[in-house]
């Protein structure tokens, strides 16, 4: 059984292919990398596994259960998670209360108009939590605006983490990172358990060879080469399409 | 804190012997107007400030509620059976309206709702065999809610209190409750509340019926206030009006439609007996309050009091604080 299978999946918009005819299958537990110059499909490839774009044919299947047709906000409580490559948080409030809003979105009390929020004492420990495992924790209170970009990415990440996904889809987690933050951000990645099924788009080889265990790599929406990190390093075609001649 | 309960509490005595200080009945009267305004501009703020869509069409549906009141009326009904089916009627509209319009945000949304809005003002003016066209719906007579007569101005008055401290208590719990979190981060990253297992729309939706109820108890209040109700009641002007109540308030705060409301009412009705160009001076006042505090009136002074505290009042504490903080730091 697979975490997560993508079959025959294409998506066009108007008369450009960006996605055709992908196939994935990723293990459970899995570390997946998906590489691929800019323009490849990678962030549309993302947005269709979690259903913010509807494919024009192909499946997706998360374990046993066919999603194809389940709405977006749906995946997140079957267990899909997902960070986003331009930072996409709650400017307004403090970094508890955008860890908290994610705990919420999987909890029957998002709908409740009648009590306070912040009697909801579960969301905070278990928000609190999140926070800790990304290195956050003493910062729970502090407001979002008030937060460094490496901070951000590490709140995206923990509002991924607090959802306690089975899948989790990570969108450039290092996109913009110094290296001191990049190594801490890697660091957390290698600590998430293997309950968690990981695929990654990433352009920072370094990092993210040492992650991978599969790598993906997609041009111009097709998947050109798969198979296991060596293979794909040393694969003639990655060098021609990405790693340069 | 203690400050702040303190000034609470000011202003609920200052509200509850409105009738004893005010130099007449006309003034009650008045005050009466702001606290049905201001329960007219907490509904549109729950979702131009909290859920971030603008809706140019909320005097329609206020002038439907105001309008299916004065109808059933007209036609025999009791008052009780008047302010039901005036609050279903209005609920009714507003989940069209929410259906209609929620197909869109931003300036689509904004479209959409001055549209419904000029169709519903349409039906008034035109509908004359319910709505007696231009001539608007007369009522005789207010209610007796428990067998309590509010004919009197300072009846009427109280009445209106109390059904505004309820409104206002209702939507200070909405704010902080779990749903309004989700309504405000709707607003703020729809696609991210999506992602994190969020219904979007239905979260919208909720809002507007929200809104609708308070626009409507509004609208009964309204129609019984004046005991006449007219097409003009549903005009554009009326529902830029609300709005500007609410911006020039402070959108997205609980006190901010409720001091607008409180400007718009009294430049229009008191400053207006002393200066005949006073939608001018509205106009400037707007102006005034956009270039200055864009933010609102409540948001704008809470800033510039924070300012004049921290520089003035007590400007050591802050450099203590600020190196607490730096400490804390890793």
């Amino acid at each position: 059984m697979s975490a997560l299978t993508v079959k025959g999946l294409c998506k066009a918009f108007g008369g450009l292919q960006v996605t055709s005819d992908v196939n994935l299958d990723v293990q459970p537990g899995e570390r997946r990398l998906i590489i691929g110059p800019n323009g490849a499909g990678k962030t549309t490839l993302f947005n269709l596994i979690t259903g913010e774009l509807t494919p024009d044919a192909g499946s997706i299947a998360l374990f046993t259960r066919d999603i194809t047709h389940v709405p977006s906000r749906r995946r997140p409580h079957l267990g899909m998670a997902r960070t986003y490559q331009i930072i996409t948080l709650f400017p307004h409030d403090t970094i508890i209360h955008n860890v908290s809003l994610a705990l919420l979105g999987l909890s029957p009390m998002r709908w409740n108009p009648l009590i306070d929020m912040r009697r909801l004492a579960h969301l905070t420990e278990h928000g609190r939590a999140a926070l800790d495992r990304v290195g956050l924790g003493h910062l729970a209170d502090r407001p979002l605006a008030q937060t460094s970009y490496g901070e951000r990415r590490r709140v995206e990440i923990a509002m991924a983490l607090a959802q306690s996904p089975k899948v989790l889809l990570l969108d450039e987690p290092f996109a913009g990172l110094s290296i001191d933050e990049r190594r801490d951000v890697h660091q957390l990645l290698l600590g998430i358990p293997r309950d968690v099924t990981m695929v990654m788009i990433e352009h920072n080889m370094d990092v993210a060879l040492e992650f991978a265990e599969r790598i993906t790599l997609l041009h111009f929406g097709e998947v050109i080469v798969e198979g296991t990190r060596a293979e794909v390093v040393a694969d003639p075609r990655t060098r021609e399409v990405y790693l340069g001649h | 804190m203690m400050t702040r309960i303190a000034g609470y509490a000011l202003a609920l005595a200052a509200l509850l012997t409105v009738p004893y200080w005010m130099p007449g009945v006309y003034y009650v009267n008045v005050s009466s107007q702001i606290l049905f305004y201001a329960i007219f501009a907490l509904g549109l703020n729950v979702l131009v400030g909290y859920a971030g869509l603008v809706s140019l069409g909320h005097a329609g549906l206020f002038g439907i509620a105001a309008y299916a009141a004065g109808y059933m009326l007209q036609i025999g009904f009791g008052h009780s059976a008047a302010v039901i089916v005036a609050i279903t009627v209005g609920l009714a509209a507003t989940a069209v309206y929410a259906v209609l319009s929620l197909r869109a945000t931003g300036i689509g949304f904004i479209m959409i709702t001055l549209a419904l809005g000029e169709i519903i003002w349409g039906l008034a003016y035109r509908w004359i065999s319910v709505t007696n066209g231009d001539n608007g719906i007369t009522l005789h007579g207010r209610p007796a809610p428990f067998g309590i007569d509010v004919d009197s101005a300072d009846a009427f008055y109280y009445m209106t209190l109390i059904i505004f401290l309820v409104a206002l208590a209702i939507a200070a719990v909405f704010v902080r409750s779990p749903l309004g979190a989700a309504l405000m981060g709707t607003r703020d990253q729809p696609r991210r509340m999506n992602a994190l297992g969020y219904h979007v729309w239905a979260i919208r939706f909720w809002a507007c019926m929200f809104s609708g109820l308070l626009t409507a108890i509004s609208g009964i209040l309204f129609v019984y206030y004046t005991q006449f109700i007219s097409p003009q009641t549903l005009a554009l002007t009326s529902s830029a009006e609300v709005l500007l109540m609410v911006i020039s308030g402070g959108a997205g705060t609980l006190l901010g439609p409720v001091v607008g409301a409180a400007l718009v009412v009294v430049v229009k009705s008191v400053v207006s007996g002393f200066i005949e160009r006073w939608n001018m001076l509205l106009g400037a006042i707007f102006v005034a309050i956009v270039i200055l505090m864009p933010e609102g009136l409540v948001p704008g002074n809470a800033r510039l009091w924070r300012l004049f505290w921290r520089k003035v009042v007590a400007p050591p504490a802050r450099a203590a604080g600020r190196k607490v903080e730096s400490e804390a730091k890793p």
